[in-house]
């Protein structure tokens, strides 16, 4: 057990590649947590995926021990939040578990829009704020710049920003004693009732479900029986330890403590973020207050390519869904695709997360369909039906008007590129809401529909601005507006997986790109196929992809035949990845690049 | 009957060696400072023995020298081979035997002693009728000695034909129209024109694929081009009998025709391909390419192929079509059938009756003008 003043619990907010995981990386290092020679860079993320894009994807913890210029120890508690908007719920509600937070800021690049995002909330979670300004080590440092930016945009006293170089560990002591002498210790009574938050929870292929909890009051010990007060569930604590960031047991978790425990948990779903513990017997009477579970806001329909590993994608996510219980899953049929299934996710990049591990943990060949929101039909019966599936529109007789959600989208862009930015935000039916100056950066805040900003807005800002935009995006709420679903018919005939809603006065250009998009896509046939985007009965936009004209073998090879049957057996392993709709056949990859606006 | 019998037996010698390797070729061709023609000559005739123990009972159709370039190989070593073929084989009274040759000076000097060899039918890489074009095939002759080399072997032998491949770099429609005109007035009674492909593995394929190989025409051109050819010829008297290939009718290459109808033939030689039935059914035989590894199983192991494959009858009929329906007579639809043992659908065969891409008649099937140029696709389809 340790005392609530030896006790120092905090996150670290950043925007992606400000230095985050090095930071911690140095942390842990410089503290000798991690020997020397068990240290990889990034020790923090574990996924796979997490080190190839260098993003952190789960919240994950360390603990740490400290022994401070007073000569005390301490043990700090980090818990590493990921970086992401798609992920920025499971960021606040890490936030509720930790007292104060690291506000790193790379020097060279000054304030961008994660740093905001991520700030405010920090902020909101009433932490106390260290800034520290990272990599001075860079010529193109500018720390008094950004101090000021800080002052100025984020509205932080910055005078006493630490300077550090988390890659060489300049200044890493600074931190450790920031972190103890500047951030409150946590408070708590050991002598009331239990009671735990439930932060986090994963799936462990061994140990089965791990919840990762911060004690707030009373002791929770290995062998205890607990109740999750939300869903009711009893369970006793087989296995009760702090993370460091190897699993090491503990005897017992006091007030102001973070640990993990686990207790025969079989899924993830099982567990509730925010969710509070207590003992089964003398437990404690008010819950916390608890969290809203996160919701999908991108839909999608995940296929295999082949039909026969339709069981085998089930299973897929079944196992998935284990580890995250964050987005959704329902059987899908499409007259294009076959059997699979409709997914929600929190975002594009949560998507791009799972489709990415269905295929690589699970060697699935899969086709995704154009991402969609969750569009609120409102019946005239006066029903209010969601739709997740442009394929699913009903007959327009029967609606009355149709919302979609709209974002607020922060977006922090260097002058020389506003104009690129202000004219794709219009472009995508943006409202200006915030238009300001930092420095020789602009801010600009914007009401953008979710539509126009899940599928490739982000590619198209990085593109503009030569990746020096940033950006991030909170939900609004919904809005109404003239919706209307688009449909594609190749060779007369509608493909429903291809279908899109789309804002009435963008249809015959959005139209116009997607059946040219697929004029190339779709590869020349023996007869020519008419490509036709339609709203209801009337085509608003045409192409024709003419009729192969050549491919045929010139030379002959002698007595080769064996090479023509491999040549055969190679094109029909081709078309494997075609999917056949009517006559004509039409390669995975189309039904989500046909919808890339442009590039 | 055997299957093969409707496409008869044929005899096919692979010389490996070129004096240079040309930028579009991904033939079996290599170039060697030094060739021990000797041990070449004992190593075909071991192979020629080897085949004839399991063949000597059938009449041999054809003999077909191909390369790399034949018309390097030793008069005396084409008469030694064609000797030994005499002695193990009963051939037929139109007995055929066609070497490959370039149109060098060199190469030409010999010319009459091949024909006294036994060669009847000599086939001539000429490529291209400017110099220019020569240049960038990487060919080491000129149209001039092509000529020269072309007008001595009309007078040696009794059979002429000669290559062209079009669909080049910075070829117009009537540059090939004029050059094809040209070429018809030099035609005796067969040639070849091949549309020029870029293969991997070939120094074309290294240029294209880094964007270096410009001005080839794209699929629209290269489809007239193809489409302008046939009427071309066939208004001169030598339609198409196969994709790429123009005869007088009675003039085609029977060595040819045999692998088109899918008849059994003898490969020899590095790289070298067979289809050779036996009591056990029909194999697939195949050599290492490499000439020295071909020359050493030879000696060491006394036989050149590595280990043959036992064609199954859907594998069987598929190759008759793939292989058929390059011809403009098309295929039998019984032989197929009996092969198969299924029929193609009808309603495979009546949709792309329907697109005008295949005639149906007298029960053969085969490609039409308009299917041709897509073959590859029409045989997808019919194999589906
Ligand atoms: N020059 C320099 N590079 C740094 C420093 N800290 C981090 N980096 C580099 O910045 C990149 C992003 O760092 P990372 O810790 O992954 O950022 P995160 O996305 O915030 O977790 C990596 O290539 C690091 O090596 C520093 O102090 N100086
Ligand atoms: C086996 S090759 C070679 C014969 C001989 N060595 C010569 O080059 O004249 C037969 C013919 O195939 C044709 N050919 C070879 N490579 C080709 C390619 N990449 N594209 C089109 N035709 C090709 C040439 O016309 C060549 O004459
Ligand atoms: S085209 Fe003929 S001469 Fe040129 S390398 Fe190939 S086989 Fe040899
Ligand atoms: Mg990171």
């Amino acid at each position: 057990m340790t005392e609530l003043a030896q006790i120092r619990n905090f996150s670290i907010v950043a925007h992606i590649d400000h230095g985050k995981s090095t930071l911690a990386d140095r942390l842990i290092q410089s503290t000798g947590t991690v020997a020397d020679r068990d240290m990889k860079a990034q020790l923090l993320d574990s996924m796979d995926i997490e080190r190839e894009r260098g993003i952190t994807i789960k919240a994950n913890t360390v603990r740490i021990d400290y022994k401070a210029k007073d000569g005390k120890s301490y043990v700090l508690n980090l818990i590493d939040t990921p970086g992401h908007v798609d992920f920025g719920y499971e960021v606040s509600r890490s936030m509720r578990a930790v007292e104060g937070s690291l506000l790193v800021v790379d020097a060279s690049q000054g304030v961008e829009a994660q740093t905001l995002a991520n700030v405010y909330q920090a902020i909101d979670a009433n932490h106390e704020i260290v800034p520290v300004l990272n990599k001075i080590d860079l010529p193109a440092a500018e720390p008094e710049q950004v101090k000021a930016q800080i002052e100025d945009v984020i509205g932080l006293d910055a005078s006493e920003a630490i300077p550090i170089s988390a890659k060489s560990g300049l200044g890493i002591p600074d931190v450790l004693e920031a972190i103890v002498t500047r951030l409150p210790a946590p408070k708590g009574d050991r002598n009331a009732p239990l009671k735990a938050m439930l932060v986090d929870s994963w799936y462990d292929a061994y140990l089965g479900v791990v919840v990762m909890i911060r004690v707030m009051d009373g002791v929770i010990r290995k062998g205890d029986r607990i109740k999750m007060m939300q869903t009711g569930a009893l369970y006793g604590v087989d296995r009760l330890a702090v993370l460091k960031p190897k699993m090491t047991d503990i005897a017992e978790l006091g007030p102001g403590e973070i640990g993990v425990f686990t207790a025969s948990i079989k899924q993830v779903r099982d567990t509730r973020v925010g969710d509070t513990i207590t003992h089964e017997r003398k437990g404690c009477e008010t819950a916390l207050p608890g969290f809203k579970p996160s919701q999908p806001v991108v839909f999608c329909g995940l296929f295999p390519v082949d039909a026969a590993d339709f069981e085998a994608l089930r299973d897929a996510i079944e196992k998935l869904a284990l580890n995250d219980a964050s987005f959704s899953t329902e059987m899908e049929t499409s007259a294009a695709l076959g059997f699979g299934f409709r997914m929600g996710f929190l975002g594009l990049l949560h998507l791009e997360v799972v489709r990415d591990r269905l295929e690589r943990e699970y060697d699935l060949d899969l086709i995704t369909t154009a991402p969609s929101v969750v569009f609120k039909l409102h019946m005239k019966d006066g029903e209010v039906r969601d739709l997740h599936n442009p394929a699913d529109m009903p007959d327009l007789t029967y609606v009355d008007h149709i919302e979609e959600p709209r974002i607020k989208a922060t977006i922090m862009v260097p002058d020389d590129y506003l104009g690129d930015v202000l004219k794709l935000c219009q472009d995508r039916r943006g409202i200006q809401m915030d238009l300001t100056y930092a420095g020789n950066r602009a801010m600009v805040v914007y009401d953008l529909p979710l539509a126009e900003v899940v599928f490739d807005f982000y590619d198209r800002l990085k593109s503009v601005t030569k990746g020096y935009a940033s950006f991030d995006y909170q939900m609004m709420g919904y809005r109404e507006d003239w919706l209307v679903k688009m449909s594609i018919l190749v060779n007369d005939e509608p493909v429903d997986a291809l279908s899109i809603m789309v804002h009435r006065d963008r249809a015959e250009a959005r139209g116009r790109v997607m059946v040219e998009k697929l004029k190339e896509l779709i590869p020349r046939h023996m007869f020519k196929i008419p490509i036709q985007a339609a709203i209801g009965g009337r085509v608003i936009a045409r192409e024709t992809l003419s009729a192969m004209r050549k491919d045929v073998t010139a030379k002959c090879y002698g007595g080769d035949a064996t090479r023509k049957r491999k040549l055969l057996d190679k094109q029909k392993a081709g078309k494997k990845k075609m999917r056949q709709f009517g006559k004509v056949e039409i390669p995975q990859e189309a039904f989500i690049n046909a919808l890339k606006m442009d590039g | 009957m055997d299957d093969w019998r409707h496409g008869g037996f044929g005899l096919y010698l692979h010389w490996p060696f070129c004096t240079s390797k040309c930028p579009y070729c991904d033939f079996n061709s290599h170039v060697a400072a030094q060739v021990d023609q000797t041990r070449w000559q004992h190593a075909y005739l071991a192979e020629i023995d080897r085949i004839a123990e399991e063949t000597d009972d059938r009449v041999l159709n054809t003999v077909f020298f191909g390369g790399g370039t034949p018309s390097l190989m030793d008069p005396d070593l084409v008469a030694a081979i064609l000797d030994r073929i005499g002695a193990r084989w009963r051939r037929a009274n139109d007995f055929e035997v066609t070497l490959e040759a370039n149109p060098g000076s060199v190469e030409a000097g010999r010319f009459r002693a091949y024909g006294a060899a036994g060669v009847n039918r000599l086939s001539m890489g000429v490529q291209a009728l400017n110099d220019r074009d020569l240049k960038r095939l990487g060919r080491m002759h000129s149209v001039a000695e092509a000529r020269r080399a072309f007008d001595i072997a009309r007078d040696t032998f009794g059979r002429v034909s000669f290559d062209l491949i079009y669909a080049r770099q910075d070829q117009a429609l009537d540059d090939w129209r004029r050059e094809l005109t040209e070429a018809l007035s030099m035609a005796v009674d067969h040639f070849s024109l091949y549309q020029l492909t870029v293969e991997e593995g070939t120094v074309f394929g290294a240029r294209a694929a880094a964007g270096h190989l410009k001005g080839l025409p794209d699929e629209d051109r290269a489809s007239d081009m193809y489409l302008i050819t046939q009427e071309i010829c066939e208004a001169a008297g030598l339609p198409a009998y196969e994709i790429s290939n123009h005869a007088r009718p009675g003039s085609e290459s029977r060595h040819n025709l045999i692998y088109w109808r899918y008849g059994d033939y003898a490969g020899i030689g590095p790289g070298a391909h067979g289809r050779l039935t036996s009591p056990a059914g029909r194999w697939a035989t195949e050599a290492p390419r490499g000439p020295e590894e071909w020359l050493q199983r030879v000696e060491t192991a006394g036989n050149g192929e590595t280990p043959r494959e036992l064609l199954s009858s859907s594998d069987q009929a598929t190759e008759y079509l793939l292989m058929g329906m390059r011809l403009s007579e098309g295929i039998v639809l019984g032989r197929w059938q009996a092969l198969r043992g299924a029929d193609i659908p009808a309603d495979r065969i009546t949709g792309l009756i329907d697109l005008g891409l295949l005639w149906h008649s007298e029960g053969r099937i085969g490609a039409t003008s308009t299917g041709r140029p897509v073959l590859n696709a029409l045989l997808r389809e019919l194999l589906a």
